[in-house]
Parts: structure tokens; sequence; C-alpha cells
């Protein structure tokens, strides 16, 4: 299992803050968890269509979609941030 | 104290530089950015913000970016204090300060340092507006500033 997390718009659109999902199967990483949320949901689908942009971070450092993955991994999916 | 701090709670600037140069004597210069709720965006009024952060990555962002900072530039300390929470338009957002034994080199890094934090800390601004609440924007005008230090750049 690995951790997936969301924030602001992103976890308001999906309407999910947390929750733990089953490490894809083969070689894991960030891209194949994605495709798994989207075939899931059409709520991922449309949150995570092309033309949206989001950053995704892995155990809290910047991540992409060809990150590998191992259980227990923490994988935080969000828009581009707004600080400062 | 630490060197960055996400917190709710107000701060006091000069405190902040008090806290950071108290007994040294080699700091000649000290360079501070202070970033302020504004009461309009977008064209539109803003009542109310509200910043939510990724907490752990959040510190560890900033620790990297002050690490950075320390790794380009000859300063000699740095404080990043950054609220969350609510806040109201004039209220103090974010404080960098940066001291170093001469001012070129800490108004830079102060610069560098706001420009990573703006690109690469996990903060995101929900605007109460009199349409409703929105989340901000990312601008493409920080990837751009952010950018310019790239490969040891500066801003030309």
């Amino acid at each position: 299992m690995v951790t997936v997390l969301y924030f602001a718009g992103l976890r308001e659109r999906l309407g999910c803050g947390r929750e733990q999902i089953p490490l894809p199967a083969g070689t894991p990483t960030v891209g194949a968890v994605l495709d798994w949320l989207r075939t899931r949901d059409g709520r991922w689908a449309e949150a995570f269509a092309p033309e949206r942009a989001w950053r995704v971070a892995v155990n809290q450092h910047m991540a992409d979609l060809a990150t590998p993955l191992k259980p227990g991994d923490e994988v935080a999916f969000f828009p581009p941030v707004t600080g400062g | 104290m630490a060197r960055v701090r996400v917190q709710e709670a107000p701060f006091d600037a000069g405190r902040e530089i008090a806290a950071m140069t108290n007994g040294r004597r080699d700091v000649g210069a000290v360079a501070t950015f202070v970033g302020l709720v504004r009461d309009s965006n977008d064209g539109a009024a803003v009542r109310r913000m509200t910043l939510e952060h990724y907490a752990g990555m959040t510190e560890r962002a900033l620790e990297a970016i002050c690490d950075e900072a320390h790794s380009r530039w000859d300063i000699l300390d740095v404080r990043v204090v950054h609220r969350v929470g609510p806040l109201e338009p004039g209220e103090a957002i974010v404080l960098v300060a940066v001291a170093g034994a001469h001012r070129g080199e800490a108004f830079a890094a102060c610069e560098f340092i706001m420009d990573y934090l703006k690109t690469r800390a996990p903060f995101w601004k929900k605007e109460s507006t009199p349409a409703g609440e929105r989340w901000v924007e990312a601008r493409e005008s920080d990837d751009e500033a952010a950018a310019r230090w790239a490969e040891g750049g500066g801003p030309a």
C-alpha cells in the first residue's frame, strides 16, 4: 500500500485529502498510480486531465511520473504552489 | 530559534532580526523581505486569505532553499518565517531575513530565497472575495523569476 495525499484545490475537487491505495503491480511508479486513480473514478480522470496543472511529491520531495514507489511511500498531489 | 518556521501566529520582524544578529560582530548587512496580504487581486477585493500547506514537506523545502542560498553566497545566517491559516489584508505573511558581511550578497540571497519559496515551497492561498472563495492561481511570472537563478545566474 501507499498513502496518497491531496492538497488545496485538488483536495476540494476530489473530496478527498488522504487515502491508502494498493501499489500497482509490475514496476510501480507515480505514473502507474495516476493511471490506476484515473481509471478508478471519473473525478480523478477529470482532476488529472491533460490541461490541468499539478505537481507531485514522494516522501516530501518533488517527484515526477517516472519516480519509483515502494510499499509505505507517501505520494502527494497538489496544484502549483502559491505561497509567499 | 529555528532558521525556518511555519506558524499561525504573527511575527515581529525586528525581533527576528535581533535574534539572528544578537551577539555577532561579523554581520555588516541584514537584507529582509516582508510579504503582506493585499486587499485586492486580479480585479477583485480580497476580504480574507487562508493559507494551507503540506506540513513536513514545507519545512524541508524551506530548509533546502536556505541551504542552497548558503552554498551560492557567502552569507552568515538566514531566517524564514511563513504564516499559515486565516489572514486579513494588511497582515504580514512571510519574512525572509539574510545576514551577511556585505549588502550585495545579503540582497541577492534574500531575493533568491523568496523567488524559490514562491515556486518550490508547498503553500496554497485561498482568497475570500465578494463573489466567494477562490484558490489563487500560480503565476508564470513567479516561474520566470525563479528561473533567472538557474545555473548560478541572477537577475539581469
